[in-house]
């Protein structure tokens, strides 16, 4: 194991100016600097983006509110869903890639790292220019607008006809610019995982988040260029007289749903994939054991990733497919849930029979398996296509996927926030705070999600700026809204146990979790070259092999 | 063959058993509500056959979900509560278990199984609602979404109105479903009754066709479900369910030309001079534009602006001056008439029975 530090010549380490600190910052091509770019700026879009739902949760709270008019309320449901997908979700998990892999499987850094920074800018100024709309949406017609068609933006509303202006080319050309961030950051980890994993370290040996990432990232070359060929596509109808799309000259709306479908579906699991690989690495150090069937939560990993291909039209039960196309995707869906089951199953396999210690990580991660449980059945309900002719486009939709994005993915993250910030800036976040963050959070998730199912059922349907009084909607719509609030007081606290601890955190050590993968034997924050010498594992748990001697796993895998 | 054949009568039988105890629980979900005042758009109070088969499905659902649901979940809270670390234990790790191959392939080989069982129930309703044939006596109507109204218009009956459908109830005897064909005139649009039928998209270039077979009569409300632009939220649907006689007597007045009546010539010169008639239709009359809901009987709708505002003379007068009032990104102008013209064709519009 490498224990032993490359001497740093003095001087180096002392404090440089900070304009030469921030020049390090933009030009660094480390993977670890770059995970923390990817981090802070999905948080900071992560605000923009929860403000945007504020907005939502207000004019909703009671019926014919008048808080923003119909155009702003559709230019924020707009900008919230493209921000948390685009600008949030997909960010912030390719920078726990970024800073992971690499420490996990004994690389000094990724593969391609100029490619790597090249990705991060790109996604990033993505969504610099998602944001610019506001300012110059329209162009030489005057103010700025927002895009307004939604996040899937259906043909024909993203034609010129319907959006004339430049706002939604805004949308388009963000989508296009961090589409190609996503996929080259997708060929880094593949790449990094295949080529770069230090002696010994078989497939059948990384860590579990190692293979999930390495699934994540075949899926999103798989998912995002479809959507990349369809933004082109839109451009080439809205610029130089092509009619994909444009159903006033014939075109075709049902083929823009597949286009964005086949990417919109499968970039749900590219999403929650990464969320099961904390929940893989957590959930046993918390426990105590080992993870419960590896092999078959690898199998599952990839069945998920092969069916998950084949399921996009259950979001378009709605359109009028026939019976038998209807029949196939309500079993493709339902399918996927089995995979996702051995999942849950393997987690409650390895927390069976452990002695769980309940920090701050473990909290999240328990919650997550509560959520993601409720989320997953949710979603056999809306398998049932009939079912979904009912429920499709309601609250109920907005709902579920709320109950997997936030409740799963957003609580697996603060799971590895808790888990792998002492990693990264060497301090402990507050266990105090955290605990606050946790419960706050978890009750204000619960007040919103929970009860949004209820309108869906009552026939509420989604992306509505208003909704007329003595429907059975506005007592509901106002228990959501708070719940909303409580989330966004729960999201300043955690902001806060962020900034607090990095000055004042409990010093962390190499390893504060006493856990059993390669990122713990290096110091914390790790150096540049992470690995002073590439070390060797015999096993998929190098630092249990270290640390017991007697009794390594090494002996029975 | 035979007992392939008893395991689907028994699962039948299963589900039927699960279906019943459920409708008997939420009996309030299902009871009838006040014939005078509209029905909800609760999608478990079912009053229309596609509606009711697919809220049984549902409940069947619900159920198997409801299970799986209450398994697991005590499962992980006896996991929780169970393996939690005790101060006695601290500083020794629990025994390594690595998995096992016999539990891994239980809880792969039974949830299989449930998904076999909810593909196939499933897929008989789909079969049964989506593949139901026309019958002879079935009414037609050919729904066409606009941006942010309803257009209706029954080819067997020479009807043509806006936002608020009337249909026949239908007696099981001599059934009389509905079935509409949807189209778009413009962007994506989903026509939603959550108590008559589940909904289906109306999507330009892409006919559709759904069908309900309602059993009671009144009034069911819903909306445009599919996000179609600035007024998505106010694109509002009122079906009034008549029974034979109510309806038949509909049909006859709908019919009918528009009615000439001496105080509203001046209202009718205003509307026919101005642009008014470029967009609205009024039957016997020279008016047949196609762009906004045709008039001929406004006054026999309880609303106006696609359900935005009631059908009274203020909200008349003042749609027509200034639609952003009610309905902001309306499509329609603000007409900009003098007082003495609005009052007019706010007279004319009156007669329009």
């Amino acid at each position: 194991m490498s224990s032993n530090v490359i001497t740093v010549p003095v001087g180096q380490t002392e404090a440089r100016p900070w304009v030469d600190e921030f020049h390090q910052w933009l030009t660094t091509v480390d993977h670890k600097r770059l995970g923390i770019l990817y981090i802070v700026s999905a948080l900071l879009f992560l605000a923009v983006g929860g403000v945007e739902a504020l907005i939502i949760r207000i004019q909703l709270m009671h019926s014919h509110n008048n808080f923003v008019s119909p155009q702003v309320f559709n230019q924020m449901f707009t900008m919230h869903g493209t921000t948390m997908i685009f600008f949030v979700a997909m960010p912030i998990l390719f920078g726990f890639a970024n800073y992971l892999v690499p420490l996990m499987i004994g690389a000094r850094d990724m593969a391609f790292p100029r490619l790597n920074a090249f990705s991060f800018w790109l996604s990033f100024l993505g969504g610099l220019l998602l944001y610019f709309s506001f300012f110059g949406g329209s162009g030489l017609y005057g103010a700025g607008s927002a895009p307004d068609g939604g996040w899937w933006s259906y043909a024909p509303l993203g034609a010129r006809a319907f959006s004339p202006g430049h706002s939604s080319d805004y949308w388009t050309l963000a989508l296009l610019v961090s589409g190609f961030g996503s996929i080259g950051t997708a060929i880094n980890i593949i790449a990094t995982i295949l080529c770069l994993r230090c002696p010994g370290m078989k497939l059948s040996r990384m860590p579990l988040l190692v293979w999930m990432n390495l699934v994540m990232a075949g899926m999103v070359l798989l998912a995002i260029t479809p959507l990349s060929a369809a933004q082109i596509m839109l451009l080439i109808d809205r610029y130089l007289g092509g009619h994909f799309f444009d159903t006033q000259a014939g075109g075709s709306a049902v083929l823009w749903m597949h286009f964005f479908w086949i990417f919109g579906h499968p970039e749900v699991y590219v999403l929650i994939i990464p969320c099961f690989a904390f929940m893989s690495e957590i959930i046993p150090v918390f426990a105590r054991k080992p993870i419960f069937g590896y092999p078959v939560m690898v199998a599952a990993t990839v069945c998920i990733a092969f069916v998950s291909m084949s399921v996009w039209a259950h979001h378009m039960f709605t359109i009028g497919m026939n019976s038998y196309a209807n029949s196939f995707f309500t079993l493709t869906t339902m399918a996927v849930g089995i995979p996702t089951g051995i999942k849950i199953f393997n987690w409650i396999g390895t927390i069976w029979g452990g002695r769980i210690q309940f920090k701050t990580p473990m909290l999240f991660s328990i919650g997550f398996l509560f959520q993601f449980l409720i989320a997953g059945l949710t979603g056999i309900m809306m398998a049932a296509s009939p079912f979904d002719w009912q429920l499709s486009l309601s609250y109920f939709v907005v709902a579920h996927f709320h109950y997997v994005i936030v409740g799963g993915i957003l609580f697996s993250l603060f799971a590895a926030f808790y888990y792998w910030y002492p990693k990264m800036t060497g301090r402990m976040l507050s266990e105090r705070l955290g605990k606050w963050h946790f419960w706050l959070f978890l009750i204000g998730f619960h007040l919103t999600f929970d009860v949004m199912h209820i309108p869906g059922i009552l026939g509420m349907p989604r992306r509505i700026y208003t909704y007329e009084p003595g429907r059975g909607w506005d007592t509901l719509n106002l228990i959501i809204s708070i719940g909303a609030f409580i989330q966004a007081i729960a999201i300043l606290v955690f902001v806060a146990n962020l900034i607090i601890s990095y000055f004042k955190g409990a010093r962390a050590g190499n390893d504060p979790w006493d856990a059993w993968t390669l990122e713990w034997s290096i110091s914390s924050p790790p150096p540049a070259y992470n690995f002073a010498t590439v070390p060797t594992v015999a096993s998929r748990r190098p630092l249990w092999d270290l640390k017991h001697p007697e009794d390594p796993d090494s002996r029975y895998e | 063959m035979s007992m392939l054949k008893m395991k689907s009568s028994t699962l039948r039988f299963l589900a039927q058993t699960i279906v019943l105890l459920f409708w008997s629980a939420m009996g309030v979900w299902a009871s009838e509500p006040k014939d005078s005042s509209p029905h909800g758009t609760n999608i478990f109070a079912p009053a229309s056959t596609p509606a009711k088969a697919i809220a049984d499905l549902s409940v069947f659902v619900l159920v198997i979900t409801g299970i799986i649901f209450a398994v697991v979940f005590a499962l992980l809270v006896y996991s929780v509560v169970k393996f939690r670390g005790r101060a006695v234990d601290a500083g020794r790790e629990p025994a390594q278990v690595y998995g096992s191959t016999q539990i891994e392939l239980a809880w792969t080989i039974v949830p299989t199984l449930i998904v076999v069982v909810l593909f196939l129930a499933t897929a008989r309703v789909i079969h049964a609602i989506e593949d139901a044939p026309e019958p002879a006596g079935a009414v037609e109507v050919t729904v066409i979404g606009h941006q942010y109204w309803w257009e209706f218009r029954y080819p067997g009956l020479g009807i043509v109105t806006a936002n608020e459908l009337h249909i026949p109830v239908s007696d099981p005897s001599h059934p009389t479903p509905t079935f509409l064909q949807l189209l778009s005139a413009d962007t994506d649009h989903s026509f939603w009754v959550p108590e008559l039928a589940g909904k289906t998209d109306l999507i330009p270039n892409h006919p559709n066709r759904m069908w309900m077979e309602p059993q009671r009569t009144g009034v069911f409300l819903g909306q445009c479900a599919q996000y179609c632009g600035i007024q998505h939220a106010k694109m509002l649907i009122r079906i009034s369910v008549d029974g034979p006689e109510e309806f038949a007597s509909w049909v006859r007045a709908q019919k009918r030309p528009a009615l000439e009546v001496a105080s509203a010539t001046a209202g009718r010169r205003v509307f026919e001079s101005n642009a008014c008639m470029n967009c609205h239709a009024v039957g016997g009359t020279q008016a047949d534009g196609r762009f906004g809901p045709d008039l001929s009987h406004l006054m026999s709708r309880a609303t106006i602006a696609a359900g935005a505002a009631e059908n009274t003379h203020d909200n008349l007068r003042l749609w027509i001056q200034n639609p952003s009032a009610i309905k902001p990104g309306s499509l329609m102008p603000a007409m900009k008439l003098s007082d003495a013209d609005l009052d007019a064709v706010v007279t004319y519009m009156e007669t329009l029975h």
